[in-house]
């Protein structure tokens, strides 16, 4: 019965919040051009177009690299897999951390105890470590081994909130009220106690695609990326061994750590605006 | 108490063990030789391969049944014997890691403390001042969503290209030796300076984020109401406040130790530091497994040894872990 | 008197508006008089304990005058208020067993808070001795940390932490809602063996429950949707009130030794108005029996025998 209105609310304070708005806003923007971007250019990010290191002019809007290839080129097509890696790693570490949030949460006891032994030891591991040691024997790794691997070590995060908000649920009066009334426990969840915990998922997921993108950036940059494509931490990556900076070819890697700086932060400051929005007490009075 | 350190150990037994398993089996599973194929990859010359091989064949002991090799591989951890680089043969690869570990040190200690304990001044000025969190909360988010590498870029082109204020690269001057003195100290440091603010800036934006939400949420507990009703001064209920706010920032302490690894690698990276991050990458590109298995290794241990340091020093500081409760287990 | 309160209005603003949590609400506490003040969730009661020590946003005074031993409490002042607070006036608050930091040991939190205060701990300290005697407290607790405390322990620990200056005024909040029947006991007849012993001089209970008030209560407050529908002394008010509330509000208390089978449990049919557009008049007229047009305009809160208040406009109907 509260539900149409509890929706009515949050859609009310949607529209008041300008974190929300904000950084929504320019997430977008760079979703628009991730998507239109390779269609504005006529290149592939590693032809030949010019020869190397001009700066931005109004053929190459981003100049050129040390090899010739256009930087614009290069900087759309990363954002597409910097996109990518962040809603399949993400919605991965997202997926993986409710699953086992959710289960310890609600039937807590030995279950909870093995479940939250075993999201302390992922966490504690230092998962960049662990990937160096696989990467030295892959000759080949694509995009989605990227980000299974980045979902693999980064539900943690995302398991130990749901397990909180799980647990601090199961005990409220409703669900114990569709016990009573001999609901099926499957039915409970999805009925009682899931409406309730939507919001939280929602926000899990932002912090977990925001991480994701953040973590790809770190492993693209150090080499050990997908093999083929071109992402933003590649870029980096590429102006860092080609002495970019000390050639003051600024537009080679300022445009792809401040997309990702921009992209991630206003995921952060969407985040705020949006539990403000779901969390009464947060909101400005 | 103990029940909290028991689960605590056994955490990292169970990760310990897991890790060096691992460590041990991926080139076991591979198929072919692995010995040949790291030496094959490293291309070294013939006497030099032969040593190596017969070393290696004794570690991963392939005339010897699995579980032996497993043992030998744990006992000569047990004695410090990582092995020996292909890169840099015949250098044991524990030696060349100690070389790199002060470094790191230098750079990591302070990096982390600094930037822990500042972001936890700030943040706790912008849980009480309005105008405050409306200006520091913004920027301190955009830090944290800032690229560990990128920052780092960033500070080496304005300070040291384009301003020439810092060096950017190595950790002294190419043209001096490490000494005690003077000229080479202040050389240190002068390279020092970067690396350093490109760690701690991007920190001091998690920190400070996560300070400012701990302590309104303690402002709003129920025992901050009651100081309040009976007429506390905002002094005592704000010292309360941010004792216990600092407790679960202490647990996110140790696990920032784990996580730092990765922004350390990519800072050492732009730097040429030469910490065991800048290491690991030079292994990588000389295809020298030994090396990197060797500091993966001891980067594991070093983060599993802190985290229980760490944990050892909350169980002073949180009473509730001490008297049967879990606190931030 | 002791304490005067005077047409004391306060509202919780909202996004939405104004809550009109308080309205108009005028009447006075005698020396050493246990006053209950009970009525159903959301009447307000909690927001006139609130109000009277620490009216802080999102409550906001509107209009009113309060005066304790002759003297004004600028309860709209935050700053001010502090030099009353803990001293004139003291709150056993609701959230008792949360109440004390549970990283300080709890002596030490007292002793922290007296100085706070500037009063010293140590010429204090026989006296609270004694008065964890009369709670049954050892004085161990004091080494303890708060998560070594039962509820019930840390609830007579709070109680205790707040009479410690003797206050002229005591708030207690919902003490006995979370205990069980033989604590609610032990509880309430602390209670007023502070009072007797004098270490606090008026005591307004709040609670939900009449029984406890039946107890320990010289007189009753009864309020209704943010206003003051009856008060008198506890004999009056629960064997022959005046107010159609009181009246239904009593009869729906089961009693012992009857059964369901015999007696049916009456209700009251509907619920409480929303007080963010209050009715205007009588807050009860909706589910009142007696109501009739001069409903529509407020009922004061007037005496009609001695001590005994009623704003209704059929009392004694």
């Amino acid at each position: 019965m509260a539900q149409p209105r509890k929706q009515n609310e949050a859609l009310y304070f949607m529209r008041r919040n300008a974190k929300l708005q904000i950084g929504v806003a320019f997430v977008f923007l760079f979703i628009i051009l991730a998507l239109v971007g390779p269609l504005l250019t006529k290149y592939q990010p590693r032809d030949y177009v010019a020869p190397g290191a001009q700066p931005p002019s109004s053929e190459f809007w981003f100049g050129t690299t040390s090899f010739g290839e256009d930087v614009f080129t290069q900087f759309v097509y990363g954002l597409r897999s910097t996109f990518l890696v962040g809603i399949v790693g993400g919605g991965l570490g997202t997926l993986i951390g409710i699953l086992i949030g959710f289960t310890a949460g609600y039937r807590g006891g030995i279950v909870d105890e093995i479940l939250n032994m075993l999201t302390n030891v992922v966490l504690v591991v230092p998962s960049l470590v662990v990937l160096l040691i696989v990467a030295a024997y892959l000759e080949v790794r694509g995009l989605v081994f990227e980000s299974v691997y980045i979902a693999l070590f980064s539900w943690p995060w995302a398991a130990r909130a749901i397990r909180a908000q799980t647990f601090s649920l199961r005990s409220r009066d409703f669900v114990d009220l569709g016990r009573l009334s001999g609901m099926k426990p499957l039915k409970i969840i999805f009925t009682e106690i899931a409406p309730n915990m939507m919001s939280y998922l929602l926000l899990t997921f932002i912090l977990q695609f925001g991480g994701a993108i953040l973590t790809a950036a770190t492993l693209d940059f150090i080499g050990l990326g997908p093999t083929e494509g071109m992402s933003l931490g590649l870029m980096m990556n590429n102006a860092t061994t080609y002495s970019a900076i000390m050639l003051h070819m600024w537009w080679w890697f300022i445009p792809p750590g401040l997309a990702i700086t921009a992209i991630v932060g206003s995921l952060y400051i969407t985040n705020v605006g949006l539990d403000e929005v779901f969390n009464p007490k947060l909101r400005e009075t | 108490m103990r029940r909290y350190f028991g689960r605590k150990l056994l955490i990292y037994i169970i990760t310990f063990i897991l890790a060096v398993t691992v460590d041990w089996a991926i080139p076991r599973f591979m198929p072919g030789n692995p010995v040949e194929i790291l030496i094959a990859r490293a291309g070294l010359k013939a006497e030099s391969a032969k040593l190596i091989y017969s070393y290696y064949m004794k570690a991963f002991g392939l005339n010897v049944p699995i579980w032996r090799q497993y043992l030998n591989f744990w006992i000569a951890l047990f004695h410090g014997d990582l092995g020996v680089s292909l890169w840099l043969f015949p250098q044991p690869v524990m030696k060349i890691i100690k070389q790199a570990v002060p470094y790191d040190i230098l750079l990591l200690l302070p990096a982390i403390l600094l930037s822990w304990l500042a972001g936890n001044k700030f943040g706790a000025y912008a849980a009480r001042s309005k105008w405050l969190d409306n200006t520091i909360s913004p920027l301190a988010y955009i830090l944290q969503a800032t690229p560990y590498m990128w920052l780092g870029m960033l500070l080496a082109w304005l300070c040291g290209v384009r301003l020439h204020l810092l060096p950017f690269s190595g950790a002294y001057s190419n043209a001096m030796m490490p000494s005690f003195s003077w000229s080479f100290v202040w050389s240190l440091l002068q390279h020092w300076i970067l690396p350093f603010a490109s760690l701690f800036i991007v920190q001091f934006g998690g920190w400070a984020i996560g300070m400012r939400n701990m302590i309104i949420y303690e402002l709003e507990a129920d025992y901050s109401h009651y100081l309040e009703a009976l007429g506390a001064p905002r002094k005592l209920v704000r010292s309360y406040a941010f004792h216990n706010a600092l407790l679960p920032q202490i647990t996110g302490l140790a696990l920032q130790l784990g996580a730092i690894v990765g922004g350390a690698l990519a800072t050492e990276i732009v730097f040429s530091y030469p910490g065991i991050g800048f290491l690991i990458l030079q292994a990588i590109q000389n295809h020298d497994y030994f090396l990197l298995q060797g500091s993966c290794l001891f980067i594991i241990i070093g983060v599993l040894l802190a985290n229980f340091l760490i944990d050892l020093a909350y169980v002073l500081v949180d009473p509730r872990t001490r008297v049967g409760m879990q606190g931030e287990g | 008197m002791s304490l005067k309160v005077e047409d004391l209005t306060v509202y919780y603003q909202t996004l939405r508006g104004d809550v009109h949590a308080l309205e108009s609400t005028t009447f006075g506490i005698a020396d050493g008089e246990i006053m209950g003040l009970a009525g159903e969730s959301g009447c307000g009661k909690t927001t006139l304990g609130q109000s009277l020590i620490f009216l802080h946003p999102p409550m906001k005074l509107i209009k009113g005058r309060v005066t304790l031993d002759n003297k004004e409490l600028p309860i709209g002042d935050m700053e001010r208020m502090n030099d009353f607070r803990f001293k004139k006036v003291s709150i056993i608050p609701q959230y008792a067993m949360n109440a004390m930091n549970p990283t300080r040991k709890i002596g030490k939190m007292v002793a922290e808070l007296l100085k706070s205060r500037h009063v010293d701990f140590k010429s204090l300290l026989p006296e609270l001795k004694r008065r964890l005697d009369l709670v049954k407290l050892s004085y161990d607790v004091l080494n303890m940390y708060p998560i070594e405390l039962s509820g019930g322990m840390k609830q007579r620990m709070v109680m205790v932490l707040s009479t410690m200056l003797n206050p002229s005024l005591l708030i207690a909040d919902e003490i006995t809602s979370a205990l069980d029947v033989s604590s609610q006991k032990a509880v309430s007849e602390m209670l007023v063996q502070f009072r007797d012993q004098g270490y606090c001089k008026s005591v307004i209970v709040i609670t939900h429950d009449i029984s406890v008030l039946y107890q320990i209560a010289d007189t009753i407050l009864i309020m209704y949707a943010g206003q003051l529908a009856e008060k008198g002394p506890t004999d009056v008010i629960v064997h022959s009130s005046q107010h159609p509330y009181t009246k239904m509000l009593i009869s729906t208390l089961p009693e012992v030794g009857v059964r369901y089978v015999d007696k049916q449990l009456a209700g009251i049919p509907g619920g409480p108005p929303l007080l963010l557009k209050p009715p205007v008049g009588c807050r009860f007229k909706e589910r009142c029996p007696l109501a009739f047009e001069k409903c529509l305009e407020k009922p004061p809160f007037v005496e009609t025998d001695k001590n005994h208040f009623v704003a209704c406009w059929k009392a004694g109907a």
